[in-house]
């Protein structure tokens, strides 16, 4: 890795500004799912960087796409999905072409993975102390107690009470909050540069998620961890991401500043899904709604996949497909900022 | 505009489930009978032609209250009374779920799955008629009438939670009981099902009893709001003075930490501990393990239900004019 300047004024760089310093840098990944009715394209020419201790929210609708390309990242995509085009750099190293025990090694150490069930991380077989001594010392070469040390301070970290107790106590023993905050503290054990959470607060409830949501940001910062934030709810990225990716049929629509794009945004599907939500501070009598839905991967339309809901859509949008490009301070893939419809 | 006479009256109903474990590994192991109290004790009326809500996190009984008001499950103890339908004959009642997906049969045709009430209730006199009355139900929703043929699976969520309504509305009901209706929908596609809602019931005068664990939603969809808490109500009143002014710490805690894309509280160490056992509930208040107004009280007493204002709220704190003291974001 580079060695770091001195830091920014501002958390948030801009992508353009992470150059060699990138944790994560995706570019032109395409993901194919090859079936007997022919090759479903799921991810279609994405592109994102993230930098050290920043977190990248990456929001859509079910079928988006979100998980696919968290699951690409972290080389755990479902045969038959291939990847079938782009680049991926962890830690400025190309992954993406590695053998598969190479590919292990790079997982454990560089990156970690939380997802919605914290269940399907943890092994129901064996304690806490266990999980976490064992994942700490494959990938540090600490002595046994010098992992059991550090794993307690892990769980201190996530904000387990009496973590000396809990060491010894299975999964089963603990509630679906401290569950996540064990999986977290899992993610973190082995330093990694890079952490995919897909989900990690949809299966809890509302006071928790915001218990959840808090510590991960806090830690991400503290370690300068980089975070890819798969989610469907835009609250969720509102309260905890830096900058979000908005995905759509596979496509990446627009990218930019949390805020940028919630008050601000350029893309028409953006715009139509923030005005969506209902507000919690003033009731209205309508709700802003997209008409229809997303389309299957196998009836994605000519052009720009969202062209049949857009209201503004004009014949271009039916032949070319936009890419991503300026607009407004965000970077949206619509004709509208890219040279018209016609 | 809401008319007064209620539609719906439920009055202290409780509803206890038997989750001991079977009878043989009892006696082997030792173990007592063991109960969840879902529902304790709730009571509220619902106005005709209004939406009364109900919030709360998973397990605190929303769903057992709903199904408690639909006849899926009967009374521990209290009751629950329908008033008169407007025709003279008893109030109809009909849930829509969560799931659209496990609620419609799959083998059906979606046109057989709406006709079935209106064919099993005799609504209309003719085949002909029925099949009529189907396709003005598929409008109504935003179908077409071809849609009558295909099968659910061939239906996106958005468009099965839209047969699950046109089911529902074919019984020609007064009073839906709606669980989690949009929960397991898109943003977009949510919008579309309330704006839906919304129309239907100022074309039809519908009764909405609502649940949902989403805020957002249920501040755009409500006249009056019931906040649950470990089966218990514990602060109840018009959906505006809930909003702006919450009372009960729990009400508070709720309202403080849901995520809201308009003004994050990021960065808010947020140290509120987690719901306790519903098979062990703590004594006095429920909430007193996780509320910062707590004292020696709390503890040992259940607050009484107390009227606030226009709202109603079981908390000593706010009884003995403590709650006021402490903002919101130091109480949470
Ligand atoms: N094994 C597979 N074979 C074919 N298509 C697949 C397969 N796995 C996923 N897909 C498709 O890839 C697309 C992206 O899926 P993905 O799981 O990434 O969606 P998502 O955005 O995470 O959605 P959700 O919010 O529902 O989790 C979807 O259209 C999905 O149907
Ligand atoms: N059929 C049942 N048998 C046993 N326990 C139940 C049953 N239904 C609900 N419960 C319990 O009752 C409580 C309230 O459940 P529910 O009404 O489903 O909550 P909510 O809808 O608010 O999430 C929970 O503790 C739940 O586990
Ligand atoms: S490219 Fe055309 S169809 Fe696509 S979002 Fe922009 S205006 Fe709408
Ligand atoms: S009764 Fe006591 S513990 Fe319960 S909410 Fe009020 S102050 Fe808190
Ligand atoms: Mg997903
Ligand atoms: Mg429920």
């Amino acid at each position: 890795m580079m060695m770091q300047a001195v830091s920014p004024p501002d958390p948030t760089p801009d992508a353009a500004a992470l150059g060699a310093e990138a944790v994560l840098e995706v570019s032109n990944l395409t993901v194919e799912f090859p079936t007997r009715r022919g090759v479903l394209t799921a991810i279609d020419n994405v592109s994102m960087q993230i930098a050290p201790g920043e977190i990248l929210g990456v929001v859509g609708e079910s079928g988006a796409g979100k998980s696919i390309t968290g699951l690409a990242v972290l080389g755990l995509l479902e045969a038959p999905g291939r990847i079938a085009g782009g680049e991926i750099h962890v830690a400025g190293r190309r992954i993406d072409m590695l053998s598969e025990d190479e590919l292990t090694k790079v997982r454990g150490r560089e990156m970690g993975a939380i997802f919605q069930d914290p269940l399907t991380a943890l092994n129901p077989l064996f304690t806490i102390g266990v999980q976490l001594v064992e994942t700490i010392r494959l990938h540090s070469g600490l002595s046994k107690e010098a992992a059991r040390d550090r794993a307690l301070t892990l769980l201190r970290e996530v904000g387990i009470p009496a973590p000396r107790e809990r060491l010894s106590q299975y999964p089963h023993q603990f509630s679906g909050g401290m569950r996540q905050r064990v999986v977290i503290a899992l993610a973190l054990a082995a330093e990694p540069a890079l952490i995919i959470a897909d989900e990690p607060t949809t299966a809890l409830d509302v006071s928790i998620q915001a218990q959840i949501t808090a510590l991960l940001r806090r830690l991400c910062k503290d370690h300068r961890t980089g975070v890819m934030l798969v989610t469907h709810d835009m609250g969720v990225i509102a309260e905890t991401a830096d900058r979000v990716a908005v995905m759509y049929s596979g496509r990446m629509v627009e990218t930019g500043r949390v805020k940028d794009v919630i008050h601000d945004a350029q893309h028409p599907y953006t715009k139509g899904l923030m005005a969506a939500i209902p507000s919690l501070h003033e009731r209205v009598e309508t709700l802003t709604q997209i008409d229809g839905a997303m389309p299957r991967l196998n009836a994605r339309p000519e052009g720009c996949a969202f062209n049949p809901r857009c209201p503004m859509a004009g014949p271009r949008c039916r032949r070319e497909n936009p890419v991503l490009a300026p607009a407004g301070r965000n970077q949206a893939a619509c004709f509208l900022h890219d040279g018209g419809t016609e | 505009m809401t008319a007064q006479s209620p539609i719906l009256t439920v009055s202290n109903a409780s509803k206890e489930f038997d989750v001991s474990a079977p009878w043989l590994n009892r006696v082997l192991e030792r173990k007592p009978k063991l109960f969840v109290k879902a529902v304790d004790d709730v009571s509220f009326t619902v106005p005709r032609g209004s939406c009364f809500s109900i919030v709360g996190e998973s397990g605190c009984g929303k769903s057992t209250v709903a199904r408690l008001v639909t006849g899926l499950y009967a009374t521990t103890a209290g009751d629950i009374r329908f008033s008169a339908g407007s025709g003279g004959e008893p109030v109809r009642v009909q849930m829509i779920f969560q799931d659209p997906h496990s609620s419609l049969n799959p083998r059906w045709r979606v046109g057989d799955i709406i006709a079935e009430p209106i064919r099993e209730m005799k609504l209309r006199a003719s085949e002909a008629e029925t099949r009529e009355r189907v396709e003005e139900l598929l409008s109504t929703v935003g179908l077409a009438a071809d849609d009558a043929r295909n099968y659910p699976h061939e239906f996106s969520g958005g468009q099965r939670q839209r047969i699950s309504i046109a089911r529902a509305l074919a019984s020609e009901p007064e009073l839906l009981v709606c669980d989690e209706p949009t929960s397991a929908l898109d943003v977009s596609v949510q919008a579309q099902i309330l704006n839906l809602m919304r129309r239907l019931q100022q074309e039809l005068g519908l009764t909405y009893l609502f649940i949902s664990h989403d805020l957002s939603v249920v501040r755009h969809m409500s006249d009056t709001i019931a906040v649950m808490y470990l089966g218990r109500i514990v602060e109840m009143g018009p959906a505006e003075s809930l909003f702006n002014a919450p009372q009960h710490p729990y009400s508070r805690l709720l309202l403080g930490t849901i995520p809201d894309i308009h003004a994050p509280h990021r960065d808010r160490a947020l140290q509120s501990g987690e719901p306790p056992s519903p098979l062990d509930p703590p004594l006095g208040c429920a909430f007193h393990p996780r509320c910062a107004l707590a004292n020696e009280r709390c503890g040992r007493d259940l607050p009484e239900l107390l009227s606030v204002g226009a709202a109603t709220v079981r908390c000593h704190a706010v009884e003995e004019g403590r709650a006021q003291e402490t903002s919101v974001s130091e109480a949470v």
